[in-house]
Parts: structure tokens; sequence; C-alpha cells
């Protein structure tokens, strides 16, 4: 399988990376270079294979069900969430206009 | 008395333990040489000396006092820019994080500092530690302190982990911390001739890593020796309930634990990991690390790891898909850069953001991730290297019932020059070929400098381990250091 330049442009879109017609152009052959190398696990069998979802083996948690178990990634921090906005007002984050 | 930035983590510590020096008296020597190698090395992004000389002070009054220093008693080291520290510019060498000052602190990171290490500065590093040279970083390249011999052309330290190993190559921190997902604590530990361990997947707390590939990352110590990682290791280690994939298991006393003789330990040698037209350095100092482990009492048997030739092609899959999912978050609204053009949209924000505050390699990744994952192409790219995946772990559960830990070289090459590998993705791709099979099974390994190319560049030999076997990568590392003897540093030029 190989990418044309309307595919790249999709995938840009799609992952939110606004790209110019110049970095498509060149986008193009270097993304076809990796995808035709990546090719080869075609050859490989796995019909009987299961893939991969854990490395090492272990459970999933559950953390007790109570308010702020954790106090340091609880509630009642909004100052320290917003510390790092952009653009933070009245205790929210601020973007452009989303409702005509 | 030795110079104190020639010393490591063990000396340090057990120097001030012992009253021959203060860690004030240290942390102002690695001051020093930190300034004064930033304009000709950049291997740091910011340098924070009034941490390290704050650590230092309470770790001398700890002393005075009489209370216990703890295991990085007095040690300062450099943080990888990856690692969240509370109000210390973190950026992931990125231009969407730059002046990003968390109100959190990485859990291991915070480990070290309860243990008594202070913060000499946040090292440079590939821009979300995606390389292996160190070029792709927005705060420039990281310079080797090495160079041929007979040449001033700047070499990569490599990467990810380039900074922190220039630093310790260079003196400017006796340790630092690093992260590898495909190699990037092996690789640069290799092409600076220092030694770098990445645990078993889950030891170390993600919590407060900047994610690249969340099934693949793994922190680890960088450092002089075996010895220092161990200690570091310890210190670094550790069940975090934050981190849903950390391992709930006490951590070993590798440090006391440690031991050079491999009576009755086989090692393994994998025979696909003798690649055609290998360089013939590296096929000898393969070799002569037979040599040593049978020396220090091991037995050598060949194995075989038949998918070994899939793993970087299965990894440039896996890898991509979750940076491209975990690089999400980057959206100009919670944190780091915005770019809002004259009149544009909430999703024109955003394009014009990630177009602005990413790389080339990091836009590169992002969109192969994108492509793989995406409709119609899912099972052919994602599920199938998630399949290979499963094939690369099992060739080696079935090499570790014939042997406890594997030998293979670390590079396939000394370092190359800065340039040389950047126009071509897939040749630098290829610099991971013998690091990313241990990454993809969640292995402990280990990089550890055996000798030096004829051009005079360090050479890593690298030792794979079991499961939770970080004690027996870390003894096998041992015996190799000390029959390798290796002691060459950089010729100071910075």
């Amino acid at each position: 399988m190989s990418v044309d330049t309307a595919t790249v442009a999709k995938i840009a879109s799609l992952a939110r990376i606004k790209v110019s017609e110049g970095e498509l152009e060149a986008m193009v052959p270097e993304l076809n270079g990796i995808l035709a190398w990546v090719e080869q696990l075609g050859e490989v069998d796995t019909s009987n294979v299961e893939p991969m979802t854990a490395v090492i083996p272990n459970t999933l948690r559950l953390r007790d069900d109570v308010v702020d178990a954790d106090p340091l990634t609880g509630g009642g921090k909004r100052e320290a969430v917003l510390a790092n906005a952009p653009v933070a007002e009245h205790g929210f984050y601020g973007v452009p206009k989303v409702i005509e | 008395m030795t110079e104190l930035t020639e010393l490591g983590v063990a000396r340090i510590r057990d120097g001030v333990k012992a009253g021959d020096f203060t860690a004030l008296e240290v942390a102002e020597a690695f001051n020093a040489n930190v300034a004064a190698a930033q304009e000709a090395l950049n291997a740091f992004i910011v340098a924070t000396p009034e941490k390290a000389i704050e650590a230092a002070k309470a770790t001398d009054a700890k002393r005075a006092a009489g209370e216990e220093l703890g295991k990085m008693g007095g040690v300062p080291i450099g943080m990888k820019d990856l690692f969240a520290t509370f109000d210390v510019q973190t950026t992931a060498a990125s231009h969407i994080l730059e002046g990003f000052r968390p109100q959190y602190e990485s859990t291991v990171s915070q480990n070290l500092w309860n243990a008594g290490a202070g913060m000499l500065g946040k090292l440079n590093l590939d821009q979300f530690a995606m390389g292996s040279s160190n070029e792709t970083s927005y705060f420039g390249n990281v310079i080797s302190p090495w160079r041929k011999a007979g040449s001033n052309a700047p070499l990569a330290p490599g990467g990810s982990s380039g900074g922190s190993s220039a630093a310790i190559a260079a003196r400017l921190c006796p340790a630092a911390t690093g992260t590898d997902t495909g190699g990037s604590i092996r690789q640069p530990a290799a092409f600076t001739g220092t030694t770098g361990i990445k645990p078993t997947y889950g030891r170390c707390s993600r919590w407060g890593v900047v994610a690249f590939a969340s099934s693949l990352d793994q922190a680890g110590p960088m450092a002089k020796d075996t010895r220092d990682c161990a200690i570091m290791l310890e210190a670094m280690a550790g069940f975090d309930p934050k981190d849903a994939t950390s391992l709930d298991l006490p951590v070993p006393n590798w440090e006391a634990l440690l031991s050079a003789d491999l009576s009755g330990k086989t090692v393994g040698i994998p025979r696909e990991y003798r690649m055609d037209g290998m360089d013939a350095e590296i096929v000898a100092l393969w070799d002569q690390g037979v040599a040593w482990l049978k020396d220090a009492g091991a037995k050598v048997v060949d194995i075989s790891l038949p998918h070994t030739k899939y793993a970087l092609p299965t990894y440039y899959i896996i890898a991509p898909a979750e940076a491209s999912s975990n690089l999400a978050r980057y959206d100009g609204v919670r944190y780091g850069l915005r770019d809002l053009p004259e009149g544009a949209n909430l999703q024109d924000m955003y394009a014009a953001t990630r177009a602005a505050g990413f790389g080339p390699e990091v836009k590169r990744r992002i969109l192969i991730g994108t492509y793989v994952l995406s409709a119609g192409f899912y099972d052919a790219y994602y599920t199938q290297a998630q399949k290979v995946r499963t094939l690369i772990s099992q060739d080696f559960a079935k090499a570790f019932e014939q042997c406890d830990v594997i030998l293979a070289p670390t590079t396939p090459t000394a370092a190359f020059a800065l340039g040389e590998n950047v126009d071509d993705p897939l040749s630098m791709y290829l610099n991971d070929v013998f690091s990313v099979p241990a990454s993809l099974a969640g292995l402990p390994a280990m990089s550890v400098p055996a000798g030096l190319s004829k051009d005079g560049l360090p050479l890593g030999l690298q030792i794979i381990g079991k499961a939770f076997d970080e004690q027996g990568v870390l003894n096998a590392g041992l015996a190799l250091e000390q029959r390798a003897q290796f002691t060459a540093k950089p010729e100071k030029w910075w």
C-alpha cells in the first residue's frame, strides 16, 4: 500500500496538523519509504497468534471509590490546572467561539 | 584529592557520608562544569544550579544532625527534560511545551529527591524522545564530548537521552535519568562510553513522564558504571498507584547483591543478531564479550530469536501509533503553545498550533501513526504488528529456557557524525536494530562500555535479561565491566 498527496492531506487533517503543499510533496515519498519497509510484516504467519495487549503480565487495579483518594490527583486544583493555559478566563479554559 | 567531578554516584555518596567533602562542594563543582560546557555541548535545556545547591545544603544539614542521608544523599544529577519537575520548565525538547511549568513532580524525580539527590538541570533530548542522534530537539543539537581521532567534526551523543549521555561523559553530572522506548538509554550510553540500564517495563513509574509510546516507555538510570546504575535504579524504581502499568513488587537491593561471579549462569548468543555486512569491529567486540563472560564463569550457548528481523518494522508501527494517540493532547488549550491565526476557528487553531509546535520527525511519526490506525488499515498494520510483537516476546521466553541472560552488541556502529543520517529516516531507524527487540518484550537490558573503535570512539555491549531479573543483567554487566576496564574519556576541548 502506498499513499498519495491526497491521502497524506487527509491523514494530516485527521491528525490536526496543518501542512503546506510543499510539505505534503516532501512527505509523500518519506512516508511511502517507511510504509514499504514495514510491509514486510505481512509475510509473517500470525494466523494463530493473539495480538499483544500487555507486555509484562499485570492486573488492572481499582482505586478506592472515595473522593480525593489521592490528594495529589484529586479535585479542588483549579488554579494549578489552569496555571499553564495559554488563555484562562473566569476559571475556565478560553477557546475561540465554537457556536455560530 | 581526585577532582570531585571525576567521581561517580557511589563515591560521592560514600564521601559525603564519611565527611571527606561536603555535598555543597560537590554541587558547586558540577554546577561550574555545567556552566562552562553549555555553549559547546548544549547538553542542558535549563540549568538549575540553585536546586543543586539547595539539595546539597539539605544533605549537609542532615549529616550534621546525624540523620540518614538516603541512597543518593549528596549526589547531584541531571534530569532528562521528559520528566515533569515542579515549576521548572519541562519541554520534551519541543516548541509546543516551551514555557510549560508543571504544577506537579513526576514520581521518578520525586523518588530521587526523596533519596537525597539534587538537580543540576533539565537535560536536552530528541524532541518527545523521537530520535537516535539528538538532532530533533527544538533547542538545538547536543554535541558529543567525544571526537574521532584526528577530526573535529561534531558527533552525535546518541538519542534520545543524548543530553544525559553527553553530560555524564563530559563530567557535567555523575549520573542522569534517561528514558528508553526503543533504545534511548542504551544507544546513547554506547555512543559515549557510559553505562545505562532500562529496567523491566513497569519498574519505574511513568507518572509525570511526557508520554511517547506508553507500552514501551520506561525510565532508567545512566551513569559511569554498573554499581552507580544499581544505586540509582533502586532510588528511581517502586510501585506507584498513579501508573496503571506500575509493577506492584518490592524494589530489590540490587547494589548489595551485585556479584561478578557468573558460575552456574548461562549466556545466550542470538544467532540472528549476527547480520550480513556487520561492522568487523562490532563482531570482534562481541566475541571478546563472550570470552569475558566465560572468564567470569558463565557457560555460553547459541540461541535463536527467529523474529528479530521483524522487530524494527513492528516498532515503527506500534511506537508511532501510540505516539499519535498520546500527542493528541497538545491542542493549544490546556498548556503549551497556542497559535491562533486571525479569524481562525477552534479546528484551525488546533491545526496551526500543532503545525507550529511539532518538529518534522514528530509530525512524521504522528502521520504514520494516524495512518496505521485509520479505518481500513488498522488490521493490516497495527493488529499485525501487535501479533508479531507477541511472537518476538515468545522468542525471548523460549530463549530464556536455555539461558539466564543474552549478550549482544548495543549498536551496529560507533557514534556517527551529526547530519550523517538526518536526510534518511530509515537509516536513522536502523540504529536501533539491537535495542528494539528487548523494548518490545519489556525486558531489562543494559549497555556497558566495552572498548574503543579504531577511530577512538566508545563501543558498548548489551546484556538482555529475563523480566524482573535486573540483578542478573547488572551482574553480567559488572562482569563485563571488570574485564573491559574501560577508562577512556573524551579529551577536553569544550
